[in-house]
């Protein structure tokens, strides 16, 4: 809401203030003004000027030469580039030396030859926005439609020196979606009283109920219908005063009439609608339910097919308006309009809401009818209307409202006792400061004891129960003096939950690593999930029902695509060695067409490129591999406390190297996968060699994990032997690993391979492992000779298990 | 015999003298006090001396002896000393060259925000709840006092999947779970952080998706008063304790009276800048009491309980924090970025 301070003037007297000041005030009691902006965007010297002569420059076809005077002695020459300046028009004149918009100085200039000594002006060449310059010279200069004085100051005469103060109103105040409701608001801020328009006019001998009838069969939809007559009009453009308070208001000037009822719209906060009572096709105002299919033209000229849920003005047969959203354009008032039918109506608000969202029309009537408009002005509003458009565009209103009314005006009335006001403040105001609140808010109330029976005013529809009551009180008595305090209750025990603490956990042993922490957006498109899922376009997605691109489309069921965006991302700026992590939710649903919350798992997966380690004048790099990703799968397993088995397990995942990714099992349980992006995904991604992992973190943490028991510290020494073994290619260290463990026994305590050798001094289809294994009795002092007992069935399993055999 | 000792110890006192490498002193140690020196010469001769010029010659001998002895230890400490200080000064390094790095990656800054804020209410006897990001309409609109076709949903554009199922546009559906849990005994003290979408264009500051933390407290006899003392808690602890706040009016759904929170804007003291608009604030957060229709469809009496709730933008709070001015740079994980809140 747009409110012009000096129009705002009109209803409240607050000349002892500034702009800023009523500003500052409405903020902090509750509406907030964004921002005060002035109409004057910077002109300086403007005048009212009167074009003497008008001839086209001898050496331009598009530009004139007007003689114009400015009220001093002599006219000055003005070269004219619009098309519409005219001979005894009166204009607004930049005189040499003036100021405009930008900065920009007008000097005196020759333009072909020909001296011009200032410059004819434009509403948008003054800083006005062209969308609200009235259509007839939003392409020229703009002519004053009234007689002005040649000289006098054209900025009042235009309103520039007013202020306008931008609203920006939560949904629950849409009584100041009105310069009245406005006034109130500040009335009640200041203690001041509203000065409402008057509305009493001399009518007609005719009555209105001569020339129409009204029917409403939607009494749910339109409780209220008031028909007015205004016979006689004449359709003009509106005085400059109506022009420039619309535009202030952000509204762009018509004709008088229209104009009018936008005037009352913004002042009354009720839409209002004039009929072409000659072009409305009958004599009866039908509102109903629209058909479905039926069609109605609207005044932007389309076409809109329309459904029963939305309710229409008809003539008896036909649409006419599209109730509270739009008129039709069969009715519209035009310029030889000379009998006006103007609505003054109550819609419902969620009826309204329907068809202006279903339609994608929202205008400031629909947005009023929305919020609710005060019941008890709708009448007024329009009887407001017809008096300015006899006044304005002449023409006689005639007797009576012809109307159709169920509408209910009764003051809500609520309840509240001093002691919950204070109670829910933590305040202690006594009770005259709340009669002096609720008198300001010209609230009427009795008070019984120490009960307030508060009847709300029907322009305050969003005061409902005692909770809104408590609110009113406390923003007038002021925010500020509420009392300070901390709560009464039992202390409670803070904390996280161990699966919180957990992922605590998670990433700073992830950060330690030397991984980044990413977050990324949970919509997706199910092509770059396609990579990694043989299912990417199965039922089992959560797609969004009308998504606002294709790109976010469906909610991810794995965070690898866009960690590796990421990864590209960076690539593209030259970040090559990027380690990234990411914990989110993935979504799935087991049913074919969703109607239950889908599972949300929490995921945790890195991406890897480029190296991870590089300590470059010591001569040490290191690029990422299978192994530093397994590293630090490994290390977060054991700094989780994950108890149990764990396996990796070489598996071929889609999307990864065939030969370089595993599986993770725990305890025989799938947990994720790790490995490298198979090169022909990572090509898509333009990526280079890329490692990734993607583990269940939502299984990972759960359960309570291993407690640390101590150990004693062996007292007696330990013997250390290494073998090197030559295996078949195909033998996996674990297994190696496990036949060493199988045939220790209790006397080893530890088995570390610490060489991996393939190459020409073995056969081919051969590799040699090297194992440290350390043997320990925790009684006594081993002797060679127990060792080389163990250490032998060692050997001899591995031989007779995997083949292997002592490498020379 | 005396004279030739005397003559020996000079002569060998020089050579030690002039020796400069301990391998020349342990030839010298060798030629004077080894089986074959001289001095082992002389006493060979003591048999032809009297019995009482033998001991004279023999403790002269001794003496000539361990001053040598004496001295080519000394020298000998003396040069390996020099040759320490010498071989030292060869292993001298240049201390400016860079250490080796102990790669750190970084918390991301809004996880930064998010666990500060966390730490500070848990202080405060908080515990942290969280729920699920894709929400039915009646926890994350209906419980939340906005019925279908309340005006106030057009506050906020929404992610449906279904006519019930949506993108939860805000945390606060975590409020109307955990009261629910509690099954109308109080006290509730809990925050909620969380990812929430909005059907928003993204640009400098929108994000479709962004990250939000919803508080609650619900207990006998809460007021708005604890409501400012707590507030007043927190904005000291997370940004300063020369931070001053207020209240302003405004209006949620789910709150009444409903309250935003200013903070006193830190670069210009409360002066008035660009940051805070020339108004010497900067809005923090949106709160208030909790609306009596929540509390009953929290399964709370609110004829009994009261409580109050708040609800912020954890990108705002890391921009105003570390002075980030666009909002895409939280999602676009550059690491350009990333890494400079690797000490967070």
């Amino acid at each position: 809401m747009l409110v012009s301070y000096q129009w705002l003037k009109k209803y409240i007297d607050i000349d002892d203030l500034t702009a800023e000041e009523v500003a500052e005030k409405l903020t902090r009691s509750g509406v907030e003004v964004d921002l005060v902006h002035s109409m004057n965007k910077g002109v300086k010297n403007i005048v009212v000027g009167k074009v003497l002569e008008c001839e086209k420059h001898p050496e331009a076809d598009k530009l004139n030469l007007c003689q114009v005077d400015i009220g001093e002695d002599e006219s000055v020459q003005i070269v004219c580039g619009a098309a519409n300046v005219a001979k005894d028009q009166h204009v607004v004149v930049a005189k040499v030396g003036a100021r405009l918009p930008g900065g920009m100085k007008i000097k005196r200039a020759k333009l072909r030859g020909q001296t011009s000594e200032g410059m004819i002006c434009s509403l948008q060449e003054l800083g006005y926005e062209g969308k609200l310059v009235s259509k007839e010279y939003t392409e020229g200069i703009f002519p004053f439609p009234t007689e002005m004085t040649p000289g006098e100051d054209a900025m009042e005469a235009l309103n520039l020196g007013d202020q306008v103060l931008e609203l920006d109103l939560t949904p629950n105040r849409a009584d100041c979606l009105s310069m009245i409701g406005t006034a109130y608001e500040v009335g009640a801020i200041l203690g001041r009283d509203v000065k409402l328009p008057e509305t009493t006019m001399e009518r007609g001998q005719e009555n209105a109920s001569d020339y129409v009838s009204v029917k409403v069969d939607a009494n749910e939809d339109n409780p209220y219908y008031g028909a007015i007559m205004i016979k006689d009009v004449t359709i003009a453009p509106s005085p400059l005063w109506l022009q420039t308070t619309l535009m202030a208001a952000g509204v762009r000037p018509i004709n008088n009439v229209v104009d009018i009822t936008n005037y009352v719209l913004l002042e009354y906060g009720q839409p209002l609608h004039a009929f072409d009572y000659d072009r409305f096709g009958s004599e009866e105002v039908l509102v109903r339910r629209a058909k479905d299919g039926e069609k109605i033209t609207t005044l932007d000229d389309v076409e809109r097919t329309l459904t029963a849920d939305y309710l229409v003005i008809t003539n008896g047969k036909e649409p006419v308006a599209l109730a509270g959203v739009m008129g039709g354009a069969n009715s519209e008032v035009q310029s030889d309009t000379k009998n006006i039918l103007l609505e003054a109506a109550y819609f419902k608000g969620t009826t309204i809401r329907k068809a202006s969202r279903e339609l994608g029309l929202r205008s400031d009537a629909s947005a009023r009818f929305e919020k609710g408009v005060d019941p008890s002005r709708v009448r007024a509003a329009g009887e407001r209307a017809a008096k300015m458009i006899a006044e304005i565009a002449g023409g006689t209103v005639l007797s009576g409202i012809v109307e159709f009314n169920e509408l209910d005006v009764t003051p809500k009335e609520v309840t509240i006792t001093l002691g919950k006001i204070n109670g829910v403040l933590g305040t202690s105001i006594d009770t005259d400061t709340v009669k002096e609140i609720l008198s300001k808010l010209q609230f009427t109330f009795e008070l019984e004891g120490e009960m307030f029976r508060i009847f709300v005013p029907t322009r305050r529809q969003d005061i409902q129960i005692e909770a809104d009551i408590v609110e009113e009180v406390a923003r007038l008595y002021g925010y500020d003096n509420i009392p300070t305090t901390l709560p009464n209750t039992a202390t409670t025990p803070g904390g996280l939950t161990e699966v919180q603490a957990k992922k605590r956990k998670a990433r700073r042993f992830l950060e330690h690593a030397g991984v980044n922490e990413a977050v990324s957006y949970s919509l997706t498109t199910g092509e770059k999930e396609s990579h990694f899922h043989e299912d990417a376009d199965s039922l089992s997605r959560v797609k969004v029902a009308l998504p606002m691109s294709e790109e976010r489309s469906t909610l991810r069921t794995t965070l690898l695509p866009h960690l590796l965006d990421a990864l590209s991302h960076n690539k593209n700026r030259s970040n090559l060695n990027v380690s990234l992590y990411e914990i989110g939710s993935v979504f799935h649903t087991e049913e074919e067409t969703i109607t239950k919350q889908p599972m949300e798992t929490a995921m945790l997966s890195g991406a890897f490129m480029g190296l991870c380690y590089e300590h470059s004048w010591q001569g040490e790099k290191k690029a990422v591999d299978f192994f530093v990703v397994k590293g630090i799968v490994e290390g977060l397993l054991k700094e989780l406390k994950m108890e149990g088995d764990v396996q990796f397990v070489q598996s071929e995942p889609k999307g990864f190297h065939p030969g370089r990714a595993a599986k993770l099992l725990v305890n025989g349980k799938e947990m994720g996968v790790l490995g490298q992006i198979h090169p022909s995904v990572a090509k898509e991604w333009s990526l280079p060699e890329t490692y990734v992992f993607e583990l269940n973190f939502h299984a990972l943490v759960e359960g309570k994990g291993k407690e640390i028991r101590y150990s004693p510290i062996p007292r007696y020494p330990a013997m250390d032997r290494d073998i090197a073994l030559v295996l078949d290619e195909t033998v996996k260290a674990s297994e190696v690993e496990k036949v060493i463990v199988e045939f220790g026994g209790d006397l080893l305590k530890n088995v570390a391979l610490f060489d991996l050798y393939q190459g020409e001094h073995l056969e081919a289809g051969k590799k040699s492992l090297a194992f440290s294994l350390r043997y320990q009795d925790p009684e006594k002092t081993l002797t060679e000779e127990e060792v080389t007992k163990v250490h032998e069935s060692v050997l001899a399993g591995l031989e007779e298990r995997l083949g292997a055999t002592l490498r020379s | 015999m005396l004279d030739r000792l005397q003559e020996l110890k000079d002569e060998a006192i020089q050579k030690v003298n002039e020796a400069n490498s301990v391998k020349e002193l342990k030839d010298l140690r060798v030629a004077y006090l080894g089986k074959k020196g001289p001095i082992t010469e002389v006493l060979k001769g003591m048999g032809k001396l009297s019995a009482e010029e033998r001991p004279k010659v023999g403790q002269m001998a001794n003496e000539v002896r361990e001053a040598v002895a004496d001295l080519i230890n000394e020298k000998e400490t003396k040069l390996e000393e020099e040759a320490l200080v010498a071989k030292l000064r060869e292993e001298s390094i240049d201390v400016t060259l860079p250490g080796r790095p102990v790669g750190k990656g970084s918390k991301h800054p809004l996880t930064s925000v998010i666990e500060t804020i966390e730490d500070i209410f848990i202080g405060m006897g908080f515990t942290v709840a969280e729920g699920p990001e894709v929400e039915t309409d009646y926890y994350n609109f209906e419980s939340l006092n906005l019925p279908k076709d309340h005006p106030a949903r057009d506050m906020q554009d929404t992610f449906f999947i279904t006519n019930d199922l949506l993108l939860r546009t805000q945390t606060s559906p975590v409020q109307t779970r955990t009261m629910e849990k509690h099954e109308g005994r109080g006290p509730v003290k809990i925050i909620c952080p969380g990812k929430v979408y909005r059907r928003d264009e993204d640009d400098a500051t929108h994000s479709h998706q962004f990250m939000q933390i919803e508080g609650l407290v619900v207990a006998e006899g809460i007021r708005m008063s604890d409501l400012k003392g707590i507030f007043e808690q927190f904005v000291k602890r997370y940004f300063g304790q020369d931070r001053e706040i207020r209240l302003r009016p405004s209006f949620f759904p789910f709150t009444e009276p409903s309250a935003e929170l200013d903070v006193s804007c830190a670069i210009c003291a409360g002066k008035g800048c660009r940051t805070c608009k020339h108004t010497g604030w900067i809005e923090v957060l949106g709160s208030g009491m909790v609306h009596p229709n929540v509390l009953s469809m929290g399964g709370f009496d609110p004829e009994k309980y009261s409580g109050f709730a708040f609800g912020m933008g954890v990108e705002r709070f890391a921009m105003l924090k570390y002075g980030i001015d666009d909002i895409r740079h939280f999602y676009t994980n550059d690491t350009r970025f990333l890494s400079q809140f690797n000490r967070v």
